[in-house]
């Protein structure tokens, strides 16, 4: 059974008396361990797929099965304990808390699961040292450079152990050299057997993945293993 | 939960700490409202103990019966009386008496001579007993004795007060002065007892009952006061009412008539002081507690920015699985902790006022906070913190994650 089952998924936005249709009938599977990037152009959808896909929002219709849970009915608490226990996310523009530490941020998924300071503080320094960080946890923010504050993020996504981890132009506001880093770290991580999403509007991102899924207008224009999903015409 | 309650406490001294001026400004506003209920409370409280205590030393268990005629019946001319037959019926009936004794009010002239001075006095005929009754002591001379009023003997004990205005010696025994054309010798002078709310215990002068009495002539239409104190073993409930049994049977009431006759006790009349100054108390507290009013619009403004100010960071805590009520505590915490350490600073400051006040004027009593003071400013400003906090928390806490996230 795949891991991620959408079918028929549409997203509809009012605009006044226009109807925009942001996605307009998605059926994808993505199975564990794969590792699939999303591309296309600015309005082809990616960014209300990747909000659907984190459980973030709610598609207008359709089905959408994540980990064996039908996750389109839940509300807002269910959808963050989803969020919580199984999704990762790593942001274009890193999202980290400006007045915790790295430890800190790292630490913060873990409140919302109830797990106590010893335990939280274990954990997330096992995942700052994963990602190379082992020796910044008491910086904030601000006292670290680009590449720094993804691998918190990253870090952070990681210390839940999500059944995806689901990064939004992670590469976006780093340089070339940073990139590099980051994205060895995420095939690294796909080595170690995390299930990778990312949405990107960059080539040289996609050739990393498995797996390119290219979304035109709402719907899927092209998906590079068309025998893993079911593609729409 | 209870981490995350932990966790709550630990982000919400933090963002105030981050903000450190604005968090002080902000609970300005329930640092004076604290300050000045504190402050009035001392003040008022002090008041009402040092009043406690000097009813206490006119002695807690002694009672003071008095004839009482309802204002209709006085228009109606009937007046009713308290005889020194009633008091002998309760001399020889009542249980649980240790001492009792008459008053007898001068019904003409309180005036009082002496020398070329002219003084106005509280002039009352009484017996030896007064003393233990209304625990009153010599300074110089004498008691009335027994003897004294057998033989309706011609003599006077004087308050200070009375000695004073007279301007007589410092001991004034066995001076004579003039009461109603009469010469009356000086016995001996009471200890001061100071004054109770402006009215001096001092100006008063005491003569034998039956001294008093033969004054005044005709004793048909005597009016008495009888004041007793209470044996160590007597309950005062049981007492009052065998008192008053004893005088509606004297006095042939039925039973749907009411008492011609009041029994006040000591402690009575502490509560009615009592009474009044926790009205004065609850009064300008009511009024103050405004601000406190307006000091949790202030921190409800603060929130309201700060929600404002961190909306970006409850999308990414939305998104790494915070919970409505994650987010909701985390800023009612904050705006509870806010008002909380207003109060405390106001608690301190309060009381340091009210101790300013109070020992700045003088003979005026010590400043005391009681605790449950302490309970209700503490409790009402957090009262006032999760009330205004929890608008801006709600709202907080209802924002939806994508919004949120995309907000600069």
């Amino acid at each position: 059974m795949a891991l991620i089952e959408l079918s028929g998924i549409t997203k509809y936005y009012e605009m006044g008396d226009q109807v925009v249709k942001a996605l307009d009938g998605i059926d994808i599977e993505v199975i564990e361990n794969d590792y699939v990037a999303f591309i296309g152009s600015s309005g082809s959808g990616k960014s209300t797929m990747l909000n659907i896909l984190g459980c973030l929002d709610k598609p207008s219709s359709g089905q959408y099965h994540l980990n064996g849970k039908n996750v389109e009915s839940l509300d807002p608490n269910e959808l963050s304990e989803i969020r919580n226990l199984e999704i990762g996310f790593i942001f274009q523009s890193f999202n980290l808390l400006p007045r915790a530490t790295a430890l800190g941020n790292v630490m913060q998924p873990l409140v919302y699961r109830g797990i106590g300071y010893r335990q939280r503080k274990d954990m997330a320094m096992q995942a700052l040292e994963r990602v190379g960080l082992g020796d910044r946890v008491d910086h904030l923010p601000n006292q670290l450079s680009g590449g720094q504050r993804q691998r918190v993020a990253i870090a952070r996504a990681l210390v839940t152990h999500p059944s995806i981890l689901l990064a939004d132009e992670p590469t976006g506001n780093l340089d070339s050299q940073t990139t590099i880093e980051i994205m060895q770290l995420f095939d690294d991580l796909h080595d170690e057997g995390h299930t990778l999403i990312v949405v990107t509007h960059e080539d040289e991102i996609a050739q990393h993945c498995h797996r390119v899924v290219e979304m035109k207008d709402g719907r899927v224009f092209n998906d590079s293993t068309s025998n893993s999903a079911a593609v729409t015409s | 939960m209870f981490f995350a309650l932990i966790e709550s406490f630990r982000s919400a001294l933090a963002s105030i700490i981050a903000h450190g001026l604005r968090s002080f400004l902000t609970t300005l506003g329930i640092v004076i409202g604290v300050a000045s209920v504190i402050a009035v409370i001392s003040v008022t409280q002090g008041m009402s103990s040092f009043i406690g205590e000097t009813f206490a030393s006119l002695g807690s268990n002694s009672l003071t019966i008095q004839s009482y005629t309802p204002f209709e019946d006085q228009m109606k001319g009937i007046r009713a009386r308290l005889t020194p037959e009633d008091m002998e019926l309760i001399e020889r009936r009542a249980e649980g008496i240790a001492s009792i004794t008459p008053i007898l009010y001068a019904n003409r002239s309180s005036q009082i001579k002496f020398g070329s001075q002219t003084a106005f006095s509280r002039i009352m005929g009484t017996t030896y007993a007064f003393q233990e009754v209304s625990q009153n002591y010599m300074s110089v001379g004498r008691f009335i004795a027994q003897s004294d009023n057998l033989t309706r003997r011609r003599v006077v004990i004087i308050g200070d007060k009375v000695r004073e205005n007279l301007n007589m010696p410092d001991n004034p025994v066995n001076e004579y002065v003039d009461i109603g054309g009469e010469w009356f010798k000086i016995v001996g002078l009471m200890e001061a007892k100071g004054e109770i709310m402006g009215q001096s215990q001092d100006d008063i002068v005491l003569m034998p009952y039956n001294t008093m009495r033969s004054l005044q002539g005709n004793q048909a239409r005597t009016d008495i006061q009888i004041q007793l104190s209470l044996s160590e073993s007597a309950v005062l409930e049981n007492v009052t009412a065998q008192l008053t049994n004893l005088l509606r049977n004297a006095h042939d009431l039925d039973s749907d008539e009411d008492d011609d006759f009041q029994i006040q006790t000591a402690e009575q009349l502490m509560e009615t002081f009592d009474t009044v100054i926790n009205m004065v108390t609850i009064v300008i507290g009511g009024i103050v507690s405004i601000s406190l009013l307006v000091g949790g619009i202030g921190i409800m403004n603060i929130m309201l920015v700060s929600v404002t100010e961190r909306t970006r960071e409850i999308g990414i805590c939305k998104a790494i699985g915070a919970k409505r009520h994650h987010i909701l505590m985390q800023f009612l915490i904050e705006a509870l902790l806010l008002s909380l350490l207003g109060g405390l600073i106001g608690l301190a400051i309060g009381y340091g006022l009210g101790t300013l006040i109070s020992s700045s004027i003088p003979s005026f009593p010590p400043a005391s906070i009681p605790l449950w003071s302490v309970a209700l400013a503490l409790g009402f400003s957090g009262f006032v913190g999760v009330l205004f906090g929890i608008l801006p928390a709600a709202k907080a806490a209802n924002l939806d994650p994508i919004d949120a996230l995309r907000y600069e």
